[in-house]
């Protein structure tokens, strides 16, 4: 008979070993609320991925190739002569130790394994065996280890609990990004058709259809059309935006979710109100209608071939530059790869403000801005009339979207705009915002449901700072200029800390915003009533 | 003296004793950072859980109020809620403050005064220990209501988008609905 154990002896949890031990033999197991389910093999398939069929993670049989091993070491050869950046960070980490506390999945959860320094350690130790002399002579006296289904399940496992935030390499004195890392381990893992149901769904509906759910033309025309509705009910303004039309200056892109989840709804209503107030010429696309991209959660390639149509439908509509709404990855694809993968976009002209006369240099090659840039430039040259007062009912503070922080170095604009748009606003501690941010805790397509416990570790530090504000200053509102932000933000506040709503810029924007014509306004654009028409006040 | 001015005297002993009995239930690694890095925004969970017990064991105490007191387990127990711990392991650590405590109290010769005093304390952890199962059990509904509320977000507004569900409308809504449509159908 098992005796009942005392409090202490239930305490004794089999966590994964950390580093002094050795975490190279014990084998790893695959918890649930940690990981996302299996890729399902029809949308494998629709691009043609390898391995495609329906696969279940907890389950001992992956169902994989033949000598799978044999097709990630080849991949690895391949991409450590193709990518020096990769090569280098296989070999040059000291084990220092100075990212190891810096990863918030490690800060909020507690499993070793999520210190960068070991999670890119999965991948050295095998890296070593088969690429290195050392390694292949010593083994397991150099750090090198087999590749073998154990350590394939353990990638897997930890590599989709990264969300390449890249918070890491800014603490790190050799500037090794880990997110590049898994990056890698995603690509290697995505040959064998090891990939989520979360973000292969996506990417599948992405390449299909030209957004990630799969909307058709006139859903999205419905969608926005809703939006024109709820406007016009606010402000008086029947506005009417165009779809797909030849000849138009500008093409704007933004991610899907802003076209049918809350609150990133209201951050599209707020571009079109502004864009209509100051009459640009201005069109969106039913094609083009994703400026995110799932795919490069997959693949190198398959990024690529998902961001291509963006310049395809530029060039088609014949537009002179692109502006982009507010998104997180979608900016580091764009601002980093879309150039090198899909350009040079010559057809289009450098992106000058039709307002102001400003010319953004910082786009010169790629032709697409940030529509923060955009607005600040609006604001800064004094062309839109504000009335911040419209938003004294919010008092708010900003969280750096990993990818417009750390990837772009998009900091002073959307801090620039809410502080000319509201009077309320308390920033956040400095080690938890600009380049230290700390990341929402569900990029890099880990915003499914059934992963949620690990998505509010990770969301933790974060949520930990918001209420470090809310309790010193009142606040009540948490704005960001990411899509994927805007709703995993409100899961992670909503178990963290009550009482503080998520919100895009834009949306604080046109709330602000003073229209020509307008009737005298009695709510917000979630149609709550403004500071001083409650009647309750 | 009172246990609880006993108590209150060895208080910095008995809650270095407890905090380093609760990181012994992470790995070793992440035991030593909870309990160095001091920063309340580079170390969440260690200092959530210094300061919850901190709260705690003064509130016990006092007054033993248990609204207040529930808010600092609150502190504790929402983090090992969605950390890798079943609901026992995560509230087991109320349990382990008995044992401190009995620890702590070794080279005193208890009087029966303070074996009464004692066994009052004790129960009254072992009601916090069921106030911290509650909690637990809350902050776990939380975590289902919160994918629930996604899933229903994300397509609820999406078919009403898509004009796919008919919403009972107020009558000014109801006015402008049917002007669209007619407008669909003219146009
Ligand atoms: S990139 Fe971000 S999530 Fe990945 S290991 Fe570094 S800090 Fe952690
Ligand atoms: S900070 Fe850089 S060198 Fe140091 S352990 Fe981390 S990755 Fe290695």
């Amino acid at each position: 008979m098992a005796k009942l154990p005392k409090p202490e002896e239930l305490l004794q949890i089999n966590y994964n070993p950390p580093p002094t031990e050795d975490w190279m033999d014990r084998p790893v197991e695959l918890k649930q609320g940690n990981f996302c389910w299996g890729a399902k093999g029809k949308n494998l398939a629709a691009v043609e991925f390898p391995n495609a069929r329906d696969w279940t993670p907890v389950e001992a049989d992956w169902k994989l190739p033949k000598d799978w091993e044999g097709t990630v070491l080849e991949a690895m050869a391949d991409r450590l002569s193709k990518y020096r950046s990769f090569k280098v960070f296989m070999d040059i980490c000291v084990r220092c130790g100075a990212c190891a506390d810096k990863c918030h999945f490690f800060i909020g959860g507690g499993d070793p394994k999520n210190m960068p320094v070991l999670r890119a350690e999965l991948m050295r130790s095998v890296y070593r065996k088969y690429f290195t002399t050392a390694g292949k002579y010593l083994g397991k006296l150099a750090g090198a280890r087999e590749l073998d289904l154990n350590v394939l399940k353990e990638w897997w496992y930890y590599f989709y609990q990264c969300t390449e935030c890249r918070r890491c390499s800014v603490f790190c004195p050799y500037g090794i990004d880990t997110a590049e890392i898994t990056l890698m381990a995603r690509e290697f893992t995505n040959l064998l058709g090891l990939n989520t149901d979360w973000i292969s769904g996506p990417v599948a509906n992405c390449y299909m259809k030209g957004n990630h759910l799969g909307l058709e033309p006139h859903a999205i025309m419905n969608s926005i059309e809703g939006m024109i509705d709820d406007i016009e009910t606010i402000t008086g303004i029947r506005i009417n935006p165009s779809f797909n039309r030849k000849g138009a200056e500008i093409l704007f892109v933004t991610p899907s979710g802003d076209l049918f989840a809350d609150p990133g709804t209201f951050t599209a209503m707020g571009y079109m109100m502004l864009f209509h107030e100051l009459g640009i010429d201005y069109t969106w696309s039913t094609y083009a209608s994703e400026g995110g991209n799932f795919g490069f959660f997959t693949s190198n390639e398959m990024a690529k071939r998902l961001n291509a149509k963006i310049y395809a439908e530029a060039k088609r509509l014949g537009v002179k530059y692109i502006i982009g709404g507010e998104c997180g990855h979608m900016w580091r694809v764009l601002n980093q790869y879309m150039d090198t993968w899909n350009g040079p976009a010559d057809f289009m002209e450098v992106p000058k403000s039709p307002i102001t006369g400003t010319v953004f240099d910082n786009a010169a090659s790629t032709k697409m801005i940030h529509v923060t840039e955009f607005t600040a430039d609006l604001i800064k040259n004094n062309k839109i009339k504000l009335d911040p007062s419209r938003n004294d009912d919010l008092v708010i503070t900003y969280h750096d979207s990993c990818n417009t922080a750390r990837g772009m170095g998009l900091l002073e604009e959307p801090r620039y705009i809410i502080n000319s748009v509201c009077n309320k606003f308390h920033e956040m501690p400095d080690n938890t915002i600009r380049e230290r941010t700390f990341c929402c805790g569900s990029g890099t397509g880990l915003n499914a449901s059934e992963n949620m416990e690990i998505r509010m570790r990770g969301g933790y530090p974060r949520a930990n700072a918001v209420k470090f504000v809310r309790d010193k200053h009142g606040v009540n509102m948490l704005a960001n200029i990411c899509a994927i932000d805007r709703a995993t933000l409100s899961a992670s506040m909503d178990y963290w800390v009550p009482g503080v709503r998520v919100t895009g810029v834009h949306e604080l924007v046109a709330n602000a915003l003073i229209m020509t014509g307008e009737k005298e306004r009695e709510t917000n654009l979630r149609g709550e009533p403004l500071p001083g028409k409650g009647g309750n006040e | 003296m009172s246990l609880k001015n006993i108590l209150s005297e060895k208080k910095d002993e008995l809650l270095a004793s407890w905090f380093d009995r609760i990181l012994d239930t992470y790995p070793v690694e992440t035991a030593k950072f909870l309990k160095n890095q001091k920063d309340r925004f580079a170390n969440p969970v260690g200092q959530a859980i210094h300061k919850g017990i901190g709260d705690i064991f003064q509130e016990l105490l006092q007054n033993g109020d248990i609204e207040k007191v529930s808010g600092f387990l609150d502190s504790i127990i929402r983090v090992r809620a969605v950390q890798e711990f079943s609901a026992s392991q995560a509230v087991a650590f109320i349990f382990f403050l008995k044992s401190v405590i009995r620890d702590g109290l070794a080279d005193i010769s208890l009087t029966p005064e303070l074996y009464d005093e004692l066994a009052t304390l004790e129960s009254q952890i072992d009601s916090l220990a069921l106030i911290a199962f509650d909690i637990f059990m809350q902050c776990r509904e939380k975590l289902y209501d919160i994918k629930a509320n996604e899933m229903k977000n994300m397509t609820y507004r999406l078919l009403q988008r898509a004009n796919m569900v008919t919403e009972i409308k107020d009558a000014e809504k109801e006015t402008n609905f049917i002007a669209i449509h007619k407008k669909e159908v003219n146009s």
